[in-house]
């Protein structure tokens, strides 16, 4: 018999290429740490209505802006509601914000960028010169606007978002989609009379998809963030809806009474924030060395 | 290297004219009517038609964005609803602050995030770079308001050694002691983010010829590290940092609300609070414009410091 070499080896246990990526994974102690407050966030916002200790808005008789005790352990907020499970709901709210917005713009980003890579120059020209025009805001300034617009909601923030990130995403789509638009293989389909629709779909987008979802997955915290943000001015989510945002806006009002409330709004945002971050960083670097964002 | 200058500034006046009319239509397309969101929902047709055209709405859309481009042409932004001044004079009273907020920031960010960036270079993969790199991303990943807050928590409510809010009464000073907490928690991030690419653009000018040639010449390590290595490691941040121009900004919003100072940040929150449109929009194409000058501004430093760039575009 002769030997396994490792490319064989490889070739047997067919999953082997994503057990390498987890080994990887595994040897990037602060990448580790990352996924271990992800599950945490996610898992505790997936079973938010079985975990909550009390209803998040339900107000109660007891302490007001209670310091953390047995039974509300992160302290009781202005009008008695029970921090910890504001938290835990938030973490929710937060989850279902960046998962839907960034669906939005991967999804719009994706076909804008495959249009703008493969059609004609003048579309091109024409979808890169709106594209810069939508980034020329600052994120934070054109939310602002668009909340005078159509008004605080979960909804505005899901629109903000999904219109700051598409350009983004329609760039890398662009760029990966002209580079690949000239190679060899796609030329070969074309002669053999292949549709604009068939080089897109089979050739082009799974090359591309990869990338995309590496940057989507690290927009993650950036998006919590601002959720946080603009519920933090009040701009965001109505109360009494909580959102990680909101809790620390409640706490910052009362910040000369009790500094519980805000220490308890704002590490989850944090760890949160940290948590996908690390995580990214380690899969990009694992995934995709080459692709290094700018902030 | 003209031609490029023309083309990139009429591209930058495109995409301000663009990013507004962009606005424009968007106000244009929202089914509520600002004027009843002003006046509340007893509002008679007569005082609704006052506001609307105070606000210039009772023109035909392109002739609204037509108008408000010739007015900003000429320095005219319309006035505020409620107080009748011109919004010019408001946006450019409070702008001052808002540059000087960024401006310290960024200063005090580049003078720790440069020197923690070059010393990670050179001791590349020891136990200090290490720290500097999970605390750079750290200071990055932590979102500027929660930072705001709890600097203010810390150093104001708790331990009382900084004031809280305001921008002082005037005296330098004053001014400075109120300035030290907002622009702490504006300028935390870039010192993670100059210190990142300091490092990466250190390691690779270390690894080139002329640094080699020093060395070889026996010149001193610090001399080398300064002199030759440095000195061409720090362009990069130079050109970022006009992109960071829009980060800046909007960290600069949550700590003008959070220290409650004056600024182009606090005046558009408050703005949009009160459904001010006249306000929000002279606000928007202040700081679009401050930020389009200044990735412009980043292109142009980098196309005379690289030629190939002037050859793309």
């Amino acid at each position: 018999m002769t030997a396994i070499s490792a490319s064989d080896a490889r070739l047997i246990r067919g999953n082997s290429a994503w057990a390498e990526h987890w080994g990887q994974l595994r040897k990037n102690r602060l990448g580790l740490f990352g996924l271990f407050l992800v599950i945490v966030m996610v898992s505790s916002a997936l079973l938010a209505n079985f975990i909550v200790p009390f209803d998040p808005t339900q107000i109660m008789v007891g302490p007001r802006l209670g310091p953390p005790s047995w039974a509300h352990p992160l302290g009781t907020d202005q009008l008695g509601r029970d921090i910890l499970s504001r938290v835990i709901m938030g973490g929710r709210v937060a989850l279902i914000v960046a998962l839907t917005s960034l669906a939005a713009a991967l999804s719009l980003g994706l076909v804008l960028g495959l249009v703008a890579g493969f059609g004609p120059r003048w579309l091109d020209n024409g979808l890169l010169l709106a594209l810069d025009s939508v980034r020329a805001f600052p994120v934070i300034i054109f939310a602002l606007a668009v909340v005078t617009l159509l008004g605080p909601s979960l909804l505005t923030v899901v629109f903000v978002v999904a219109v700051t990130s598409i350009p983004v995403y329609a760039r890398v789509v662009r760029t990966q989609t002209q580079s690949l638009r000239d190679h060899e293989y796609i030329l070969a389909e074309r002669a053999m009379g292949a549709g604009t629709g068939r080089i897109l779909g089979v050739h082009i987008l799974p090359n591309v998809i990869g990338p995309l979802l590496i940057l989507v997955s690290m927009d993650v915290p950036l998006v919590i963030t601002l959720e946080a943000g603009l519920s933090f001015l009040g701009m965001g989510v109505r109360p009494p809806t909580p959102s990680w945002g909101t809790i620390l806006n409640d706490g910052y009002s009362y910040i000369q009474n009790s500094p519980w409330p805000v220490i308890a709004g704002g590490i989850p945002i944090i760890l949160t924030t940290l948590g996908f971050t690390f995580l990214g960083e380690a899969l990009r670097d694992i995934f995709d060395p080459k692709l290094r964002r700018d902030v | 290297m003209l031609l490029y200058l023309t083309k990139r500034l009429l591209l930058a006046v495109a995409i301000v004219v663009l990013a507004v009319t962009l606005l424009f239509v968007m106000i244009h397309s929202v089914p509520g009517d600002p004027a009843s969101v002003v006046l509340g929902p007893r509002a008679t047709p007569e005082q609704k038609a006052l506001i609307h055209e105070k606000m210039g709405l009772d023109e035909p859309l392109p002739m609204q964005i037509a108008l408000f481009f010739g007015d900003a042409a000429q320095g005219n932004m319309g006035t505020d609803v409620f107080t009748q001044r011109p919004v010019r004079d408001i946006v450019f009273g409070e702008l001052p602050y808002t540059i000087v907020l960024i401006l310290t920031s960024i200063t005090w960010a580049s003078l720790v995030g440069i020197p923690l960036g070059c010393y990670s270079a050179v001791r590349r993969n020891s136990f200090v770079d290490k720290i500097i790199g999970v605390l750079s991303v750290s200071m990055i990943a932590i979102p500027s308001f929660v930072m705001a807050v709890y600097a203010l928590l810390i150093f104001a409510v708790l331990l009382g050694w900084l004031p809280a809010i305001g921008s002082g009464n005037g005296g330098f000073w004053d001014g400075v002691q109120h300035l030290i907490l907002p622009a702490f928690a504006v300028g935390v991030g870039w010192v993670g983010y100059i210190s990142r690419i300091v490092r990466a653009s250190m390691l690779e000018v270390l690894g080139e010829s002329h640094v080699r040639m020093a060395r070889s010449f026996g010149l001193p390590e610090r001399r080398i590290i300064v002199r030759y290595a440095l000195r061409l490691a720090i362009l990069p941040t130079v050109t970022v940092l006009g992109v960071g121009m829009a980060h800046l900004l909007s960290a600069a919003v949550f700590a003008e609300v959070v220290f409650a100072r004056p600024g182009l940040g606090a005046l558009i929150v408050h703005a949009v609070d009160t459904r001010n449109y006249p306000v929000v929009m002279g606000t928007v194409l202040v700081t679009t414009a401050l930020f389009v000058i200044s990735t412009t501004l980043a292109d142009l430093v980098n196309a005379v410091l690289d030629p190939r760039v002037r050859e793309g575009l």
